[in-house]
């Protein structure tokens, strides 16, 4: 397990606070220094994160070179959120859950037909979150760039046999992660709506999104 | 046999043969060398195979997956894992796109690890471990970064950065540790192992055998590959791909239900 760090910083200081409802998509800018963070308030929500830079959206949060710059799978707190250009997007400053999952991408109804059962194809997902995020007016988002994401709160253990398991959420209600941006980005989430599966106890609940100034 | 294939209607049970083909040299369509540190892209078609081998047991070959018809939905790492719920891809599995269908399948391999979680090695991050050799210098024995020889592919095809997803890492191994500590395992590879992929869509590939970004081997020394396409036909339906898991088994359908007209 990752060290575990609270944070010094004050929410009434907080530049923005907002409440995401589970199953909801959030997308908000934010700048080189500032920090954000986000709060599992009721415990176990899977939070399924991507991030972008401001000025160019072909840059994009890449698990691969998140896993190749840090030589390990898991997310905690010194862990550098790396883009596809190589570059640290932010840094993880502060956590009291000690891990979070970057290789459970993100649901999608297509793969709910191949993970539940073809029938459940209807029910609401991560992707079609993201989906239409992007496609709201004046988005420069694309499918295609919507690639890998982070699942802050949620642990998936690969095992030395190279298994894949979906343990137990080791959050709770009130737990939390903060990042600092590295350079101007765009937080793209969706609060996963997941019903089939124990990530989130079968029961999505909200989280809440904290900005602050660089101090 | 699927139980799911039985509850199909006749006609969609009666796109799906009975049984697998088995490699036969009668059966091969072409065959190309890919030197170490070369890339590679073409279309395979459904119902082809393609048959990776490590000629000389020191290979990486990173591979990414594009529907040729529609290349918005491509290969896709986390969803291959959950479904099949590995972290490695062997016999028996198979590769999906986002849109929850097989792009390919993985019909038969003497190899037994593939790594789909580390990703591809980038010209910055190669430079820093091998130092540089152009081309003015070294020829065609210049250095190759995988990520930059996938962009160079893709780019061929009109695709760009933003179509990268995570490429899948043929004859390599990485083990992760309790804390999730990757150590690359060079003992893995033997010369002569072979992976056949059999495309269950029409898929344009991209390849680049480039060396793998954990290979701690302080020498840029890519190994060469040989690639050999074969008339296999789709999956059968009593295939171990189609059977590994009820998982597979709807994602065959999926794929399935895309070609049926």
């Amino acid at each position: 397990m990752n060290l575990l760090k609270t944070s010094a910083l004050d929410p009434a200081q907080a530049t923005l606070d907002q409440v995401v409802r589970a199953g909801d998509p959030w997308m908000q800018r934010v700048s080189r220094g500032q920090v954000l963070r986000i709060v599992d308030l009721e415990g176990n929500q899977a939070v399924d994160t991507v991030f972008f830079n401001a000025d160019d959206p072909d840059e994009q949060y890449s698990l691969t070179h998140t896993i190749q710059a840090q030589g390990a799978l898991y997310l905690g707190v010194g862990s550098r959120l790396m883009s596809n250009e190589g570059r640290a997007m932010l840094t993880i400053v502060a956590d009291t859950c000690g891990r979070h999952d970057t290789l459970g991408g993100a649901c999608s109804c297509e793969s709910n037909t191949v993970r539940y059962g073809l029938e459940k194809r209807p029910m609401h997902s991560c992707r079609d979150s993201f989906m239409a995020a992007i496609t709201a007016e004046g988005s420069p988002l694309h499918k295609r760039r919507v690639a890998s994401n982070i699942n802050f709160f949620m642990n998936v253990p690969v095992t030395p046999e190279g298994g894949l398991t979906f343990a137990d959420g080791i959050s709770a209600p009130g737990k939390y992660v903060e990042m600092r941006a590295e350079m101007d980005v765009v937080v793209l989430i969706s609060n996963c709506p997941q019903l089939n599966n124990p990530c989130n106890a079968y029961n999505p609940t909200p989280v809440r999104c904290l900005v602050w100034n660089a101090p | 046999m699927s139980e799911l294939l039985a509850t199909l209607p006749p006609l969609a049970r009666a796109a799906v043969p009975a049984h697998s083909t088995r490699f036969d040299a009668a059966l091969v369509l072409w065959e190309e060398d890919l030197p170490g540190g070369c890339h590679w892209s073409g279309v395979l078609r459904r119902g082809s195979t393609l048959r990776l081998v490590d000629v000389e047991g020191r290979a990486n070959v990173s591979a990414l997956f594009h529907n040729h018809e529609r290349p918005a939905e491509r290969y896709n790492m986390p969803d291959t894992l959950k479904a099949q719920h590995t972290a490695h891809l062997a016999a028996g599995c198979v590769c999906y796109s986002d849109m929850g269908r097989v792009l390919c399948s993985i019909a038969e391999d003497t190899c037994g690890w593939h790594d789909p979680l580390c990703g591809s090695l980038d010209a910055a991050t190669m430079q820093s471990k091998y130092g540089s050799a152009d081309y003015q210098t070294h020829r065609n024995a210049m250095h190759r970064a995988g990520r930059e020889g996938l962009l160079v592919e893709l780019a061929k095809w009109g695709l760009g950065r933003g179509d990268m997803a995570t490429p899948l890492n043929l004859f390599s191994k990485a083990v992760a540790d309790a804390e999730g500590r990757l150590r690359f395992e060079a003992g893995h590879r033997r010369a002569g192992q072979h992976v056949d992929l059999r495309f269950e869509m029409d898929v344009l590939v991209a390849l680049s055998a480039a060396p793998h970004p954990l290979d701690p081997s302080p020498r840029y020394a890519p190994g060469p590959v040989k690639l050999l396409a074969w008339h296999s036909g789709t999956a059968g339906a009593d295939d171990p791909c189609r059977l590994r898991c009820p998982e597979n088994e709807r994602g065959f359908v999926n794929t399935e239900r895309y070609f049926l007209r």
